[in-house]
């Protein structure tokens, strides 16, 4: 893995973060419903990849099966919803919860797999999750293969500000909210304490131990935070689409997913942000550029971000940055 | 002097009668205007289904083609298909784009059962006409609660009930092996079947299997049936599995009576793989006609719909049974479309599909007949048995009435 | 009785299928020291390659032969074409070059040869060997060349010295170089060997499974769990992995947990594997001094 650090050092760029909230809250005003869903979708992914990155870029582990957790999310949200008559916005904070078990579970096995071997464990999972939700006996919960459809939720007032709301465009506010939300505590999480043992641990795990830091559970943790965010992520997506069914979350999914991590930038959050704009619009726009063979397209503009950004999007701003920044002393 | 003012009143009153259909409004909803009626479609060109893609294919080279010769009622057909991979989430963002951004005034033949569940709410809240499903799940004829969508394929449990039933009359004490795809799809076939064989169902069935499409094989789920004893085999696979099981059934030297489901059926892209002399004895169900049987060569429909594929489409298998289904669909297609006229509002578009009566689909089978009613959007009431004799789908027994 | 040995032979046929792609992901393994995830894909495009030899009157044998060159050719020209690009990258870079790969090779193939599935010959007779019937001879034949390859690779590795060259090229690239090998091309062959041996591979396979562009994929899997079972470095491991994890699949699926399950179950069991015997149950576990 190659060492990045966080740029502890440069102060958090707050006009920047401003600016982009204003432009983010405007925004849905002055584009078509389906843009407003599109964004919506582009921010719940966004909260996923910070969760990858926290996992595979600060604590150095692998995971090829993300897309579970994205699903576990989903699914909780949608039984919750459909068979309980929760709230949606409730839904949230339980599917964070139950994925932060079952992530810190599934990560104390997976602590005596290294490499290869973690990346095939979680593989497995990614694989074994939607036979998981077709299984006969589960159905009474999951729906089996027919999935579960779920009801939009309508906006809770008619107008915001003399402007006109829609369920598209309040649900995108809830989703910038909770993407908000969980920026921060991705943020804080990766500044403080629990950053920088992780970052001991991925880059001199020997030397970690021996300064004390107790590694099975910083990297159980570590699985156990990535997976709250990816389920948050796949609550959110639950709602927004409102369908949840096992072909939704194939194994193709966490490797978007994956893909989507390191073309944002592995170890940076707006990273996570650009990788989610690239998984939502490079294949459509790949479609539009070939219809006889689009996956084609979207795989040479894979191989050519990584011969050009090798640090990913993110990294690539932070260069040419650098190069029009004046140098201080 | 009556009978003047009579006869000149009658007169007055019919001349009126004739003007008012020519002073007709032109009613358009969005996507219909004088020169186009755009169509909208969502089709996995990739991923796990993608040898579906064949249908989208024919269709747009049907269209295309009928465009170069003036369209419909002058109108010529935009239609816009899109790659959906097999993923409902995908399918929701495709469809909302077809039907928000691009305004297209239906959409048709989209495929898939989850793809199609994920839309059909919003299908219906929108009131856009979701027209002739590819796919044969029940729930789609549900004219009361959901009237604007419409399926295409004979219902799957009703052909699972029409096999359940040939073997109550042929074979009562059956012991029958099922080997199913673990979706919604395989399972709505083999409840249907179940419910035909009513109460015997539990002893008639000794052995039941399903597989995933991820899987590479479904030799071990064969060698279990066979293990069961069972001499009846209904196979709800999809093409890919169904001719792998054609061959392995044989090659493990099982010789059970072999139902196989319509949806691989196909001669060109399932039993001539699978080899032809292996597969003879199959029983299955057959509603369109099949490019590789010559007792089409000379039949217009086919010899139009060969040149069409020759021309437009040329990586397409006229032995493909994908893509003659696409081309019967398109065909019902427009034909409801000339039938709505110049009246091209949403509501007439369904109107005009709820009340198709006994149309022959040219690319259907002789005497399969289109029907539908406001309250019953089953577009198919009659299901062929056929059995294959070695070279084509030989028809045997009278059409079967399903519900 | 029958029917259980009926399934375990049938395992047996399907791990042979697992073992022959699991051999190409060691090969690749063995020289690069990474796990290539588009090696389904070539290999599906080089029996795609075959496939249009044998329709264009080519011979069986020859069209094996020249598809296996051709291969070797395809798998040198993407190692030094694209992959050497990223060679030094990170890991996860090259995981994603590899992505695009695979994507690529599989909508090309789907885009010139449609996704409707193809017939492929089999080298091997119709009629069952010595009138057993739960295995055909295809099978049979594809386990032998399974067995061959892997014979070829194991003295490749361990008795020749362009074989020693690859392992140490991969191992220690630095070192390798101070000591004359050019370990550029090392990285080239050991591509191109893999490539070859998926292209036997996907030729064993595609009679049994049928040729369309979505062939490997299910197969990848399971060929990525053998080779791991069996250790990544070990081509014998390998081939028994495979084999092992036909064969468990299969009793899973038909007399443990149903159908519905055994993919899930197969799988957990393998990861419990891999906990206690982390490098698998052939492979070298790589003790790090501190």
């Amino acid at each position: 893995m190659s060492s990045n650090l966080p740029s502890t050092e440069n102060s958090i760029p707050w006009i920047r973060i401003v600016l982009g909230l204003i432009a983010a809250c405007v925004l849905p005003f002055f584009i078509s419903n389906y843009h407003v869903f599109q964004a919506s979708m582009v921010l719940s992914y966004a909260i996923a990849l910070v969760g990858m990155n926290i996992l595979i870029g600060y604590s150095g582990q692998i995971s090829l099966g993300h897309g579970a957790f994205l699903a576990i999310g989903a699914y909780t949200s949608a039984i919750l919803m459909d068979k309980m008559n929760i709230p949606y916005w409730m839904t949230i904070p339980i599917a964070a919860f139950i994925c932060l078990v079952v992530g810190f579970l599934f990560g104390l096995p997976a602590l005596r797999l290294e490499g290869h071997y973690l990346a095939l464990a979680t593989f497995a999972l990614a694989v074994a999750l939607p036979q998981l939700l077709k299984f006969k006996h589960l159905e009474f919960l999951t729906g089996g293969v027919q999935g579960i459809v779920i009801m939009k939720p309508d906006p809770p007032w008619e107008t915001l500000f003399g402007l006109k709301l829609n369920s598209d465009r309040w649900l995108y506010f809830f989703t910038l909210a909770v993407t908000v939300v969980m920026f921060v505590i991705g943020w804080n999480l990766i500044r403080g304490r629990v950053g920088r043992a992780l970052i001991a641990i991925r880059d001199q795990p020997i030397a970690a131990a021996s300064m004390g830091i107790d590694t099975p559970l910083y990297k159980s943790l570590a699985f156990g935070v990535s997976a709250m965010f990816t389920g948050v992520a796949g609550a959110l997506s639950a709602i927004l689409v409102a369908f949840v069914a096992p072909d939704s979350f194939t194994v193709f999914l966490s490797i978007t997913l994956l893909v989507g991590m390191v073309i944002g930038g592995v170890t940076s959050l707006p990273g996570a942000l650009y990788g989610a704009l690239f998984i939502q619009f490079i294949p459509n726009i790949a479609d539009q550029i070939s219809k006889a063979a689009p996956w084609a397209i979207y795989g040479t503009m894979l191989i050519l971000f990584m011969y050009t950004m090798p640090t990913g999007i993110a990294g690539a701003l932070r260069l040419l940055g650098e190069k029009f920044r004046p140098t201080r002393s | 002097m009556k009978k003047r003012q009579f006869a000149l009143t009658a007169l007055c009153i019919s001349l009126i009668g004739f003007a008012l259909p020519a002073a007709a409004q032109k009613k358009y909803d969005p996507g219909a205007s004088d020169t186009e009626i755009k169509i909208g479609q969502t089709m996995p060109y990739s991923g796990p289904a993608s040898a579906y893609g064949v249908i989208g294919k024919v269709q747009a080279a049907y269209f295309k083609q009928l465009n170069e010769t003036g369209g419909i009622n002058g109108r010529k057909i935009n239609f816009i298909t899109l790659d959906d991979g097999y993923s409902p989430p995908k399918t929701v963002e495709m469809i909302r784009r077809l039907v928000e951004q691009d305004e297209v005034l239906l959409t048709l033949g989209t495929l898939g059962t989850p793809s199609n569940t994920a839309i059909h709410k919003y299908m219906n809240t929108k009131k856009v006409p979701h027209m002739f499903l590819a796919t044969g799940a029940s729930k789609w004829n549900d004219p009361k609660n959901n009237p604007w969508t419409i399926g295409f394929n004979p219902n799957y449990q009703s052909e699972g009930k029409l096999y359940a039933q040939h073997i109550l009359a042929t074979k009562p004490n059956a012991k029958i092996a099922v080997l199913m795809q673990n979706d919604d799809y395989g399972k709505d076939y083999f409840n249907g079947f179940k419910e035909g064989l009513g109460a015997k169902a539990a002893s008639m069935i000794v052995s039941q299997a399903t597989y995933e499409v991820t899987d590479p094989t479904i030799d071990s789920q064969i060698v279990t049936l066979k293990g069961s004893g069972a001499d009846t085999f209904f196979n709800i696979t999809t093409p890919k599995f169904a001719a792998q099981a054609i061959r392995k059934v044989s090659d493990v030297g099982w010789k059970p009576t072999h139902y196989l489901n319509q949806v691989s059926a196909s001669v060109g892209s399932v039993l001539k793989p699978a080899g032809l002399d292996v597969s003879v004895g199959l029983i299955s169900m057959n509603y369109i006609k099949e490019g590789a049987d010559s007792r089409w060569d000379n039949d217009p429909t086919m010899k139009d719909f060969k040149a069409l594929i020759k021309k437009y489409a040329p990586e397409v298998s006229a032995d493909d049974g994908n893509a003659t289904y696409g081309y019967a669909v398109a065909q019902m297609m427009v034909q409801v479309l000339k039938q709505a006229g110049d009246n091209l509002t949403r509501e007439n578009v369904m109107k005009q599909a709820a009340s198709i009566k006994d149309f022959q689909v040219p690319m259907a089978l002789p005497g399969v007949l289109a029907s539908t009613s406001p309250t019953d959007f089953a577009l198919f009431q009659t299901m062929q048995l056929v059995k294959f004799d070695g070279k084509t789908w030989v028809e045997f027994g009278k059409p079967v009435a399903v519900k | 009785m029958e029917t259980f040995i009926h399934q375990v032979v049938a395992g047996i046929a399907a791990g042979g299928v697992y073992a022959s792609l699991a051999l190409a992901l060691v090969m690749i393994y063995q020289s690069t020291h990474h796990i290539n995830f588009a090696q389904g894909e070539i290999a599906m495009f080089a029996t795609y390659m075959a496939w249009t030899l044998i329709n264009a009157g080519v011979s069986y044998w020859l069209a094996f032969v020249c598809t296996i060159l051709l291969s070797f050719s395809l798998g040198v020209l993407i190692q030094r074409i694209i992959i050497r690009p990223v060679e030094n990258a990170p890991v996860l870079n090259i995981v994603v070059v590899f992505i695009g790969l695979l994507v690529i090779l599989n909508s090309i193939a789907g885009w010139v040869f449609t996704y409707t599935i193809k017939a492929f010959p089999s080298p091997f007779p119709k009629e069952q060997p010595f009138g057993l019937f739960f295995i055909s001879s295809h099978e049979l034949g594809s386990i032998g060349v399974t067995m061959v390859l892997l014979l070829l690779l194991y003295s490749f590795f361990k008795f020749t010295p362009l074989g020693l060259a690859m392992r140490a090229a991969a191992q220690n690239p630095d070192s390798s170089r101070l000591v004359g090998i050019r370990v550029g091309w090392m990285l080239a062959l050991g591509w191109g060997l893999a490539a070859a041996i998926g292209s036997v591979a996907g030729m064993m396979i595609a009679p049994v499974v049928f040729l369309e562009p979505n062939m490997m994929s299910g197969i990848l899997l399971y060929a990525f769990a053998a080779a791991l079972v069996g250790g990544i470095d070990s081509p014998g491991g390998a081939v028994l992995g495979g084999f092992i994890v036909g064969i468990l699949e299969n009793i899973l699926g038909a007399y443990v947990i149903g159908t519905e399950l055994k993919l899930s179950v197969a799988l957990v069991l393998i990861i419990v594997v891999l906990t206690i015997k982390p490098a698998g149950l052939f492979g070298k576990v790589i003790v790090s001094r501190v």
